[in-house]
């Protein structure tokens, strides 16, 4: 059983690393990955909303859409749920945790329309997880995306030295660190299988 | 009918769900934002320069608000008329700023030190530092790439000779060349400071003396001479404290390799950018 969630997050943060092999949330990792402390926060802050998430649609899908035979309206009703879910974690932390929600900042409003999110909280319904292995899924998710952050914060403060050509500056040099970074973990899909077994 | 009245349900009553819920916490979750601290982010120059010690001037502005006790005079770029403008929208008492400047604890221009190589990787002072600790013979001193003119907002702070010289009457104090300098040889003081050690170098005597003429070598004889104990030798390198310092220019008579710079001789209009070599042409006769 621990053996089985063990794997669903490893797998999920090495081999289906969400930024990196399933491209999802690509933006955030484009847009706040130039300084590492912001690359932090957004990761840290990611992980949080995914958990969180994948704890409240979960149920939803379950005991609402299945049994109403409904379910197309996953989509619609997740970005609502997750939306309205993220807005709620914002006024709690302004009210009681000001510290946390100065130091997320911009970050959490932006997560609001992050398809990684969403993606986490689909694809745990459509890999047939139980409630337990979706959290570990989406918690796994977030530490995938948070190391993709730090990693890739690590690569762009090298590139800001570097002399790089006028036609590459900027954005290009930038997806090609992105896909080289993204072809580096390629290798991790024959190694998984075997940690655990 | 059903196939279209299910799915409408079940999303309307989800939608009506979040949205009782959201209206409740608001009110519940309310945080009331203080208006005086909008009023005082207006008058605060918006340079985010962090010379308050807060994280920019809307951190400052939330401080203020917050605590009325803070004092209204830590803007040193908006000065006297912003804590006078801060403390009429607080009705508190207004302080008067104690003005500041930053001080170069560097004379090594191109007249009184060497280079040890042409130096042509990225132009900055920090990358430069990398390298071997810059292409000047004394790696504590002056980079001269320009790092502090690059920060600078006011335009206050010129390179001249490979030599970073301040504009005491534009220079507000707010401090951003100090943190950019890699060497940290840029401090910021009061104003009313005008006797300092112009140099930065903690080698001994003769490496100094080597390196540059117009270094501290840490003979001490500024210390004999102070009257007020406020000149420490330490590890090779003079130190005036502010504090005591009365500024009589004693020390800067004494002084053998004229490290040390007194600004009351030098006519106001005259900025700091003469000193080094004047400097140099007294060392001459």
């Amino acid at each position: 059983m621990i053996s089985n969630l063990l794997m669903i997050m490893m797998t999920v943060v090495l081999v289906n690393n969400y930024v990196l092999a399933q491209f999802l949330g690509i933006c955030p990792f484009l847009g706040v990955s130039k300084k590492l402390d912001s690359a932090i926060g957004m990761g840290v802050a990611v992980t949080f909303v995914m958990v969180l998430a994948a704890a409240a649609t979960w149920p939803i899908q379950t005991f609402l859409l299945d049994r109403f035979n409904v379910g197309y309206l996953q989509t619609v009703v997740f970005i609502l749920v997750i939306a309205s879910l993220v807005q709620v974690v914002e006024m709690f932390l302004k009210k009681y945790v000001p510290s946390l929600y100065n130091a997320l900042g911009v970050y959490l409003p932006l997560i609001t329309t992050n398809c990684a999110v969403l993606g986490v909280t689909i694809l745990n319904i459509d890999n047939g997880y139980n409630f337990i292995e979706s959290l570990f899924n989406a918690f796994g998710a977030g530490i995938g995306f948070l190391l993709a952050m730090i990693l890739f914060a690590g690569v762009r403060q090298k590139m800001e030295l570097a002399d790089i050509p006028g036609p590459f500056q900027g954005v290009p040099s930038v997806l090609l660190a992105a896909s080289i970074l993204s072809l580096s973990f390629m290798g991790f899909s024959g190694v998984v299988d075997g940690i655990f077994m | 009918m059903t196939t279209i009245l299910i799915p409408v349900a079940i999303v309307a009553v989800i939608g009506l769900i979040a949205a009782i819920i959201l209206t409740v916490l608001s009110k519940i979750l309310y945080v009331p934002v203080d208006e005086r601290q909008a009023a005082i982010r207006e008058v605060l120059p918006g340079a985010n320069c962090g010379a308050c010690g807060f994280a920019g001037c809307d951190d400052y502005a939330a401080a203020l608000a917050k605590d009325s006790s803070l004092s209204t005079t830590l803007c040193a770029p908006g000065a006297t008329a912003v804590a006078e403008a801060i403390a009429g929208i607080l009705g508190v008492e207004a302080g008067t700023v104690d003005p500041k400047a930053a001080f170069v604890m560097c004379a090594g221009n191109k007249e009184v030190t060497n280079t040890i190589m042409t130096y042509e990787g990225v132009q900055t002072c920090k990358a430069a530092k990398q390298f071997f600790g810059g292409q000047w013979s004394c790696s504590y001193g002056c980079l001269g790439l320009g790092d502090c003119r690059d920060v600078c907002q006011y335009g206050a702070i010129r390179i001249i000779d490979g030599l970073a010289v301040v504009n005491q009457e534009l220079c507000v104090g707010c401090g951003m060349c100090e943190k950019a300098c890699p060497n940290g040889i840029i401090t910021i003081a009061s104003k009313k400071n005008l006797v300092y050690v112009k140099c930065n170098s903690h080698d001994p005597g003769p490496a100094t003396r080597k390196a540059c003429t117009a270094g501290c070598i840490g003979c001490g004889k500024c210390a004999k001479i102070c009257k007020f104990e406020a000149i420490t030798v330490e590890n090779g390198l003079a130190r005036i404290d502010f504090d005591k310092c009365k500024n009589c220019g004693l020390c800067e008579k004494e002084c053998p390799t004229h490290a040390i710079v007194n600004l009351r001789k030098k006519p106001a209009a005259k900025p700091a950018a003469e000193q080094a070599p004047s400097q140099n042409q007294e060392q001459k006769q």
